[in-house]
Parts: C-alpha cells; sequence; structure tokens
C-alpha cells in the first residue's frame, strides 16, 4: 500500500469536479419538487442536455453557448413532461419514466454524427492571486466556471426559497395546490416554470459530463447519474445545503475510493465500490433525522375544477 | 372530463410506444436474429463491434434474414425477459454478448428447446447453448510488450471491468508481457465494477494518472479513458475492443479490435442450413477473431517491429502468450519452462501471476 501515491489536493480538486454534475441536476429537480412536481426524467434530461451542449459546443467552438444549448435543450424536453402531467394530467411517475426513456433515444438519434469528436477544452478560471495560493489555490480556484456556478445556483436556490415572496409561493405550491389556487396563484404556471428551470439545470449537468468531465459524447453516456441527483434530492429532504452535501459527499468518496484502489489498500474492492452510496445514504439518513418532510402536494394531480 | 381521459390516453399510449417501439415485426418465413447488448450500439468499443457483426450479417443473408437488437440490457432478470421476449417473438437465433448474461442465457435456453443461443464469453453450454468468445489475452500480450517499452515512470495504469477471468487473464497476459521487456514496470489495477460509464471510467483513468501512470491499459467499453489520456497529456492508451482509430492522432498507440463478423455469419448459416450444433468457440488472433489496430508512429520502429514481430508468432501458434516459466503471485509454480497454459485453467483464471501487487476481488 503506498498512500502517499494520492495527493490530497488533487483529490479535493477532482471531488469538486466528479460532484458538479449531480449537483447541478438535484438542485434544479429540488426546485420542481418543491413545486409538488415528481419528475422521474432527470436522467432523459441530463442525456438530452448533454447531447445539445456537446453539438452546440462543437458547431460553434464555444463551451459558454455549448451550456446554454444544453439548459435550452433540457428544458424544452422538460416541457413534454409538463404538457403530459399539468394540461393532459397524466400520472407523473409513468410520465417521468417515459421522459428518461424518450431522452436517452432522443439523445443517441441526436448524437449519430458526433461519435469520436473532441470538444474544444473548457478555460479554467485563473485568477491572478487566489490560483496561486499553495495548496488552496490548486483545490479552490483552478477550476471551470461551472463548479462556481453550481455553487453559487444553491446559494441562489436557498435564499429565493427561503427569503423571497418568489420562494413562498413555490413552496405554497408545492405544500397545497388547491390553497394556492384559492389565494389566486397560477399554479399550473408556476409548475411548468419550476419544471422547466429542473429540464435546464438536468440538461447543464449532462453537458457538464460530456464537455468536461469526460469529454466527449457517447451514447447513454450519463450511465445512472439523474437518478443519483433524484434520490440525492429525498435524502436532502429537499434542503439546498443538505443537497450539496451530499454530492459533494458522493462526488468525493467515489474519486477517493478509486485512489484508494490504485494506491492498493487492503479494503476489499467491493466495499470500496458501494462506499460512495452508502456513505452519502448513511449521512443524509441521519441528518434527515429531524423529521423534515416532502412537500405535501408532491405528486399530486392538480386541476382547477377538483 | 372527457378531454382529460383522451389526454390520459394518448399520454399511456405514447409511453407504450416508447417503451414497445424496439420490437419490429415477425415474420415467419425468415430466419430471425436476436442480439442482446450490454451497452448502446454508440458505445464506440464493445458493443459497437457486436452491432458490425450483426449488420455484417444482415448484409451477408439479405432478405432471408432478419435481425433484431435490444440495447441497454442490465446483466441479470432484466436480460431473462429481453431473452424470453425474443424468443416469444420467433426468434431462431439468441446472441446474447455479455459475461453476465450467462445464466440467464441458460434458463431462458431450457424454456425454449428449439431456439439456438449463443453466449458471448462464458463457461456454460446446453444442447442448444454454445459459447464463443475471442483470445483478448493474444492481443493484450502485444499491449503489454508496447506499455513496458512506452512507460517512462514505469507505473502501468490497468482499469478492470469485473473481476472475471477473462480480464483477469488480460491483466496477467500485458503484465508478463510489460515485465519481460521492462523488468522496472509495475501496474496500479483499478476495478470500477461496471462494463459502460463513462465518467466513472474517466474519473478511473484521471486518478491513475494522477498516481503516476502514464500508460492506460483499459478493460471497459467507452472512449473516456482515451479522452482523458488526451486532456492529461503526455500519456498513452489503446483502444479496447474496437480501433477507437479517432483518437489516433492523440493517445491511442494501438488496439484490439474484435472481429465477430465471419463468426456470426457462419452460425446463422449453419441455423439456415440446419446444421447448427452446440460447440464452445474460443479463436484469437489466428483465425482474426482478434485484430490489431494500426501501431501509430508515436511508438518507436523497433518497439513497433517487435509487437507486431510477437503478434505474428501468437497468430502462427508458434508461441502461447501464457509459456512458463511462470509463478503465481503467492509465488507458487504454475507453469515449468516451456510449458503452455491449457485452455482450461485460462477459462477459469482466478490468479495473479508473479510481481503483480494487490488482491483479486473475490
Amino acid at each position: 500500500m503506498d498512500l502517499s501515491a494520492i495527493n490530497p489536493a488533487l483529490l479535493l480538486a477532482s471531488l469538486m469536479v466528479a460532484a458538479t454534475p449531480i449537483l447541478l441536476a438535484a438542485i434544479g429537480e429540488l426546485v420542481t419538487e418543491k413545486s409538488g412536481v415528481l419528475n422521474l426524467g432527470v436522467e432523459g434530461m441530463m442525456i438530452t442536455g448533454a447531447i445539445c451542449g456537446f453539438a452546440a459546443t462543437i458547431e460553434t467552438g464555444s463551451p459558454a453557448i455549448g451550456f446554454v444549448a444544453a439548459a435550452v435543450g433540457g428544458a424544452l424536453l422538460s416541457l413534454l413532461f409538463a404538457f403530459l402531467t399539468q394540461f393532459a394530467l397524466a400520472n407523473q411517475v409513468a410520465s417521468g419514466l417515459a421522459l428518461t426513456l424518450f431522452g436517452l433515444g432522443l439523445s443517441s438519434l441526436l448524437g449519430q454524427d458526433y461519435v469520436g469528436l473532441k470538444p474544444p477544452s473548457t478555460p479554467q478560471l485563473d485568477i491572478p492571486i487566489l490560483s496561486d495560493l499553495p495548496v488552496l489555490g490548486q483545490i479552490l480556484f483552478r477550476h471551470d466556471m461551472m463548479v462556481y456556478f453550481a455553487l453559487a445556483l444553491v446559494a441562489a436556490v436557498w435564499a429565493a426559497l427561503k427569503f423571497t415572496r418568489v420562494g413562498l409561493i413555490l413552496r405554497a405550491v408545492g405544500e397545497s395546490h388547491d390553497a394556492a389556487h384559492a389565494l389566486g396563484y397560477k399554479v399550473v404556471r408556476i409548475r411548468v416554470l419550476a419544471i422547466m428551470f429542473g429540464g435546464a439545470c438536468a440538461g447543464l449537468g449532462g453537458a457538464y459530463i460530456s464537455l468536461i468531465r469526460v469529454p466527449q459524447w457517447t451514447e447513454g453516456m450519463t450511465a445512472g447519474a439523474g437518478w443519483i441527483a433524484l434520490a440525492l434530492v429525498v435524502f436532502a429532504s429537499w434542503k439546498p445545503w443538505r443537497v450539496l452535501l451530499g454530492a459533494y459527499l458522493f462526488g468525493g468518496v467515489t474519486v477517493l475510493q478509486l485512489n484508494l484502489q490504485a494506491a492498493g489498500l487492503a479494503i476489499p474492492v467491493e466495499y470500496l465500490s458501494m462506499s460512495p452510496y452508502l456513505i452519502t445514504i448513511l449521512v443524509l439518513v441521519i441528518m434527515s433525522s429531524d423529521r423534515s418532510k416532502a412537500p405535501a402536494s408532491l405528486g399530486r394531480i392538480f386541476h382547477a375544477s377538483q | 372530463m372527457k378531454r382529460r381521459q383522451i389526454m390520459t390516453g394518448a399520454a399511456t399510449a405514447l409511453a407504450l410506444v416508447l417503451s414497445g417501439g424496439a420490437w419490429a415485426e415477425s415474420h415467419s418465413d425468415k430466419t430471425k436474429v436476436g442480439f442482446v447488448y450490454v451497452g448502446p450500439v454508440g458505445d464506440g468499443g464493445w458493443t459497437y463491434e457486436h452491432n458490425q457483426g450483426r449488420l455484417a450479417v444482415e448484409k451477408e443473408f439479405g432478405d432471408a434474414v432478419e435481425t433484431v437488437f435490444v440495447e441497454n440490457v442490465p446483466e441479470g432478470a432484466d436480460a431473462e425477459r429481453v431473452m424470453t421476449q425474443m424468443a416469444l417473438e420467433g426468434a431462431d437465433l439468441i446472441f446474447t454478448t455479455s459475461f453476465g448474461y450467462m445464466d440467464p442465457t441458460i434458463n431462458v435456453a431450457k424454456k425454449f428447446p428449439k431456439v439456438k443461443f449463443e453466449h458471448a464469453t462464458g463457461y456454460k453450454t446446453a444442447p442448444n447453448v454454445s459459447t464463443y468468445s475471442a483470445r483478448f489475452y493474444e492481443g493484450r500480450a502485444v499491449q503489454g510488450t508496447i506499455a513496458g517499452h512506452m512507460t517512462e515512470s514505469n507505473v502501468v495504469g490497468y482499469i478492470g471491468s469485473f473481476p472475471i477471468p477473462e480480464v483477469i487473464r488480460g491483466i496477467n497476459a500485458a503484465y508478463i508481457h510489460a515485465k519481460k521487456v521492462n523488468p522496472d514496470v509495475t501496474f496500479k489495477i483499478v476495478w470500477a465494477y461496471t462494463w459502460f460509464d463513462p465518467a466513472k471510467e474517466a474519473d478511473a483513468a484521471k486518478v491513475l494518472i494522477e498516481q503516476g501512470a502514464d500508460v492506460i491499459l483499459q478493460h471497459t467499453d467507452s472512449t473516456a479513458p482515451l479522452a482523458a489520456a488526451a486532456a492529461a497529456g503526455n500519456v498513452i492508451g489503446f483502444g479496447q475492443a474496437s480501433d477507437m482509430a479517432e483518437f489516433a492522432d492523440g493517445p491511442r498507440v494501438s488496439s484490439i479490435i474484435d472481429n465477430w463478423a465471419p463468426y456470426y455469419i457462419q452460425r446463422t448459416k449453419a441455423v439456415i442450413d440446419g446444421t447448427w450444433e452446440s460447440a464452445m468457440t474460443w479463436d484469437g488472433i489466428g483465425p482474426g477473431m482478434v485484430g490489431i489496430g494500426e501501431i501509430t508512429d508515436k511508438v518507436p520502429a523497433e518497439v513497433k517491429a517487435e509487437a507486431l514481430a510477437l503478434k505474428d508468432s501468437i497468430a502462427s501458434g508458434d508461441y502461447h502468450p501464457f509459456t512458463g516459466p511462470l509463478k503465481k503471485q503467492d509465488g507458487s509454480d504454475w507453469l515449468a519452462e516451456g510449458e503452455t497454459a491449457d485452455d482450461g485453467t485460462l477459462a477459469g483464471m482466478n490468479f495473479y501471476v508473479e510481481g503483480i501487487e494487490g488482491d483479486i476481488p473475490q
């Protein structure tokens, strides 16, 4: 065993990269679920965002445009879900699963011409003094923009939900759509917007995988990250900062276990392999013992006539 | 209310179409050949090559044959469901193309004695179940030779999928031949526990590179490790299962190519002619089931010549990649001087050879 081969600074830096896709997708899904809608199509929206972002980056040469395209792509796909559940009043679980299947198929169709291409690299942020700090600089200040964007988004969602009127309305719709409706809020409109926000975030998360973390396009490349994000929202009890903690924990243990394997640690690999799931669930379950509850209207169909 | 019911009906129908759309209609007069894939056909590696084999079957027999495939089928209960569905829809021959489909294939084959099954890389047969595999370890020997010459840090990173004999054979073959040309070489092995997960494969490659590896060998299906090697610079890798030539101007210096097309055509023909019999096929570089992709100019000419000479001697049968003297990891004797490994030992290989560090997950 040679633990000295593991560089803690590099480990912490790659932790942030590994966590960012699920963090983005999870924070979007959190907003959707706070509005009372359960969208199981995260995986489908992520993979669609991954190919939209990849294709746009290849065509324009600009990763920034790629990320915008990914957000738009994810949001457009989520509109399909919004139509099915908010206007056609279809079952949310079934529609969400269908959305994932559809997204996987659609993305492989869109991606036909993009297999094997290499995207232009996304510039890393280079802050003159901070990036040059001995250890901290490497861990904290030498990432691409999206890592910081994801962090800022978590803070923004937390602040919006807690302090703003918009957040209050969103939560009201999610807790009791009938009461919110009686007060004159447009329940369906608010939910559609929340669904689109979730779709855009999932799209960004997907594009982060195809543009930065891997970076290339391969069919089915999100490989279940969307489901992890979904689970994360539940185990984080619908709280933004816990989503952040969960995502970093999951990303961190994933990278750490690979490092420990490569260093030849004498723990059976099976335990290392399951450790990201186990540790993340354990920590978040212990933290959620304060009886935080799901939004009361989560998954329920709303129609003004009922 | 009525409008809503119609819309709900439409949504349900949409969902059904989405999940059921992959199934084509069956025609009884044609020979129907089914393929079960573990990854997407666009993975650029393992499943891609199996699908190339399927397309070759279509091209060879034209209208006489109809092929169907289902991709991204998890190993386990889902696989059994997919195979049963294929058999029910009239498939005459079904190729199940991943190690983890072994027991599902045997189970389903019992229920459909008239349907022929072909399971890739497994070791269980039945009157209507054949197994077929390629001697990838022959290609690994060539890779190991190149890796041993090319590494400057003397650390070779190896991304394993699952600790099964096929993967362990590959590690051993690569290590033996890397060690032969470079006594200082060490292998760092990471088990990804997946055949296909680009993000995880990329992470594994990055970790190995961070820990000093400058050659990456992979036994997973996507091109992500090569992309990670390209991003790191000064790191080389190999195409796995498919040529992955798109990385040829970057990190990819050679590749192992699986060529299933001749086998698939031959077995389909056997079903059409009614001569199909259960068999265990295990072919290597010689018969052409394993190909070595072009070695790029990054590799010095003399190393390239040495690698090609090794390839030729394996193809002609003059040399066996597992030739003694070889010891097992625990120091016990395995093969005496000049002795070669028998297929039975190779098929069930569950030990490292001497010199590899770490334990095989049990």
